[in-house]
């Protein structure tokens, strides 16, 4: 199928003091279409966002929106998309409805035009009833739904939206989901960044695992999952000192492709379970190693990147924040 | 251009509005100035300080135009602290991430603090009115007062947003900003007329452009056009390269800052 390149990022590297926070990224996102960045903190997924934004000049490489360059037509550029920061950048002395003001008058929309938007967007991200009250008294989740509002106060055909639901409890993460599918039902393009595995694994339709500044792997999830092929034997063992060994003792056997180690005991791509889990099994027991736990699914997006990284997500799973 | 307008005048009330939010803050704003230094030590140092040494009839009325043109440094060093929290918390890039000419956040700091510090000095006038200081070149010279205190507070206020643009943290900010206010007001005119201090410290307050300020709002205040004319003539000169170096080094960290 052809479809309309909404974003285009091509080589691009940003480096921090030599250090390089994104390492020659090249992707595309459809206009119309979800994609997401996934990858822990200090992959680079802001540093990507801020170069479209227009905020940060690429070290090299390019990247265009809708066309438009981000150094050579920044101005154009910004007029083009809503951002919604990862950071809560609300002015907690204001109310929700004159951070709105604010931005309806810095996008240079007629008092009217701005009051009919308004009105529209509080009643979307419910928040009509709090409209009038300092954001200081707003909770997490409202505050972030304000910082939603104010993402989509342009009406803009793209939304990039850094981790959003970074620190939700679980009922305000699902209503953002919701949003983030009405705005794809609308037509909207979203490139959204997240270090959650399930909301990637849900909300995108394709996704770029990206770890230490470079893509690793990219695709819709499901094909990404498919890709890895076989299934995952993960095992818990008692003897935690052992798990060295046993890995040793079922790398290279018949039906098994990969074993990984984690904090607790493996986890091993196989063939087929059915084949592996008797020579798993055997070598355990060879060893000496009781099992507390054994357990055997299709991959799972976490497994994907596992397979793409060398080490799990869970590994540094992020401080939450509030 | 009408855009621009738009934008500036939206930025600028916002600053009114976080300042009206902060009542206490605000209270403050007005109040500090005079009661402290007007009232407080325009009292406390009546016996100490000698006529013949300030030249004037009394010391609150020496005093009002070191207070004035402290308020101005005051007002104009701290001039970035909001910006500095917006950066902090990623607001400044909300705003910039808008398409807004890139100088009019700048612009709307530079008119609200601007305005804040006329009306304050204002305020201080007014006290010092109270205590019989009736300014001698009436209010033409308060005219002028007030544009040596913009000119002055321009530059200040560019040192002020181009430190909020490079520190790393805000503890960084607000040290160097302790580190360079009392100084400046020490090795100034402001509490003392530089003929009755030591040769070393004369010498560096001659370098110091609140000297030159304030040795031209202090005739403006006590003695006349005579005396004040020359003064002033010379602080627009020494203001007006101050003021270039500021916006100069400013414009540079801005940039730094936001591509
Ligand atoms: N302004 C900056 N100065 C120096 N290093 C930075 C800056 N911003 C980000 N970095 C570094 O770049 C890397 C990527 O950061 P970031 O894009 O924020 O990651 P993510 O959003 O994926 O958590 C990190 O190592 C971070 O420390
Ligand atoms: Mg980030």
């Amino acid at each position: 199928m052809d479809r309309t390149i909404a974003i285009n990022v091509s080589h691009l590297c940003k480096s921090y003091d030599g250090h390089k926070a994104i390492d020659d990224l090249s992707f595309h996102v459809y206009a119309g279409e979800i994609f997401g960045l996934l990858g822990p903190n200090g992959a680079g997924k802001s540093t990507m966002l801020r170069t479209l934004i227009t905020l940060l000049h690429p070290t090299s490489g390019a990247a265009t929106v809708l066309g438009h360059d981000t150094v050579r037509e920044a101005d154009v550029v910004r007029t083009l998309f809503g951002y919604v920061p990862q950071e809560r950048a609300i002015d907690r002395f204001l109310t929700g409805r004159e951070h709105l003001e604010l931005l309806g008058a810095l996008y240079h929309l007629t008092k009217e035009e701005a009051a009919r938007r308004i009105a529209e967007l509080l009643k979307l991200v419910e928040l009509e009833a709090h409209a009038d009250r300092p954001a200081k008294t707003y909770s997490g989740g409202m505050k972030r739904k304000l910082d939603i509002a104010c993402g989509l106060l342009p009406d803009p055909k793209i939304l990039f939206l850094d981790e959003p639901t970074l620190g939700l409890d679980v009922p305000s993460r699902l209503r953002i989901w919701e949003y983030v599918r009405m705005l794809k039902a609308r037509g909207m393009t979203v490139l959204m960044t997240t270090n959650y595995l399930d909301e990637a694994d849900q909300l995108c339709d394709r996704i770029a695992i990206i770890d230490g500044g470079k893509i690793k792997t990219l695709g819709a999830p499901a094909e990404l999952k498919i890709a890895l092929g076989g299934d995952i034997v993960s095992l818990t063992i008692k003897e935690t000192a052992r798990i060295g060994a046993l890995a040793a003792a079922v790398t290279g056997q018949p039906a098994i492709r990969t074993v990984n180690t984690t904090a607790t005991g493996l986890d091993i791509r196989v063939e087929s379970a059915e084949k592996a889990i008797p020579a798993i099994l055997d070598a355990a027991n060879r060893l000496g190693c009781r099992l507390e736990f054994i357990d055997y699914h299709r991959p799972r997006l976490d497994d994907v990147f596992i397979a793409h990284t060398g080490r799990s997500m869970k590994d540094d799973l992020p401080t939450k924040e509030e | 251009m009408q855009h621009y307008w738009q934008e500036i005048s939206a930025l600028t009330m916002r600053w009114v509005l976080r300042l009206s939010r902060e009542k206490f803050s605000m209270l403050f704003t007005l109040v500090q100035p005079m009661l402290f230094w007007l009232i407080f030590f325009g009292n406390l140092f009546q016996r100490a300080a000698d006529t013949q040494v300030t030249q004037a009839p009394n010391y609150i009325s020496f005093l009002a135009a070191g207070v004035v043109v402290m308020t101005v440094l005051n007002n104009g060093l701290a001039g970035g602290v909001d910006l500095l929290f917006d950066k902090e918390n990623g607001f400044l890039e909300r705003l910039m991430s808008t398409p807004i000419h890139r100088s009019s956040v700048i612009l709307s700091r530079f008119i609200f603090v601007m305005t804040i510090t006329s009306l304050q000095v204002l305020v201080i006038l007014g006290v010092a009115f109270l205590f019989g200081v009736q300014p001698a070149t009436g209010l033409l010279g308060i005219a002028t007062i007030l544009l040596i205190g913009m000119m002055f507070g321009v530059g200040l206020t560019s040192i002020s947003m181009a430190m909020a643009f490079s520190v790393k943290s805000h503890g960084d900010f607000f040290s160097v900003l302790g580190f360079l206010s009392l100084p400046m007001i020490f090795l100034s005119s402001a509490l003392v007329p530089l003929s009755a201090m030591p040769g070393w410290m004369s010498v560096l307050a001659q370098f110091n452009p609140m000297t030159w300020a304030i040795d031209a709002v202090r005739p403006l205040i006590l003695s006349g056009w005579s005396e004040a004319l020359p003064h002033v003539g010379m602080v627009v000169v020494v203001m007006l390269v101050f003021d270039a170096l500021c916006l100069y080094g400013g414009a540079k960290a801005f940039r730094r800052a936001m591509g």
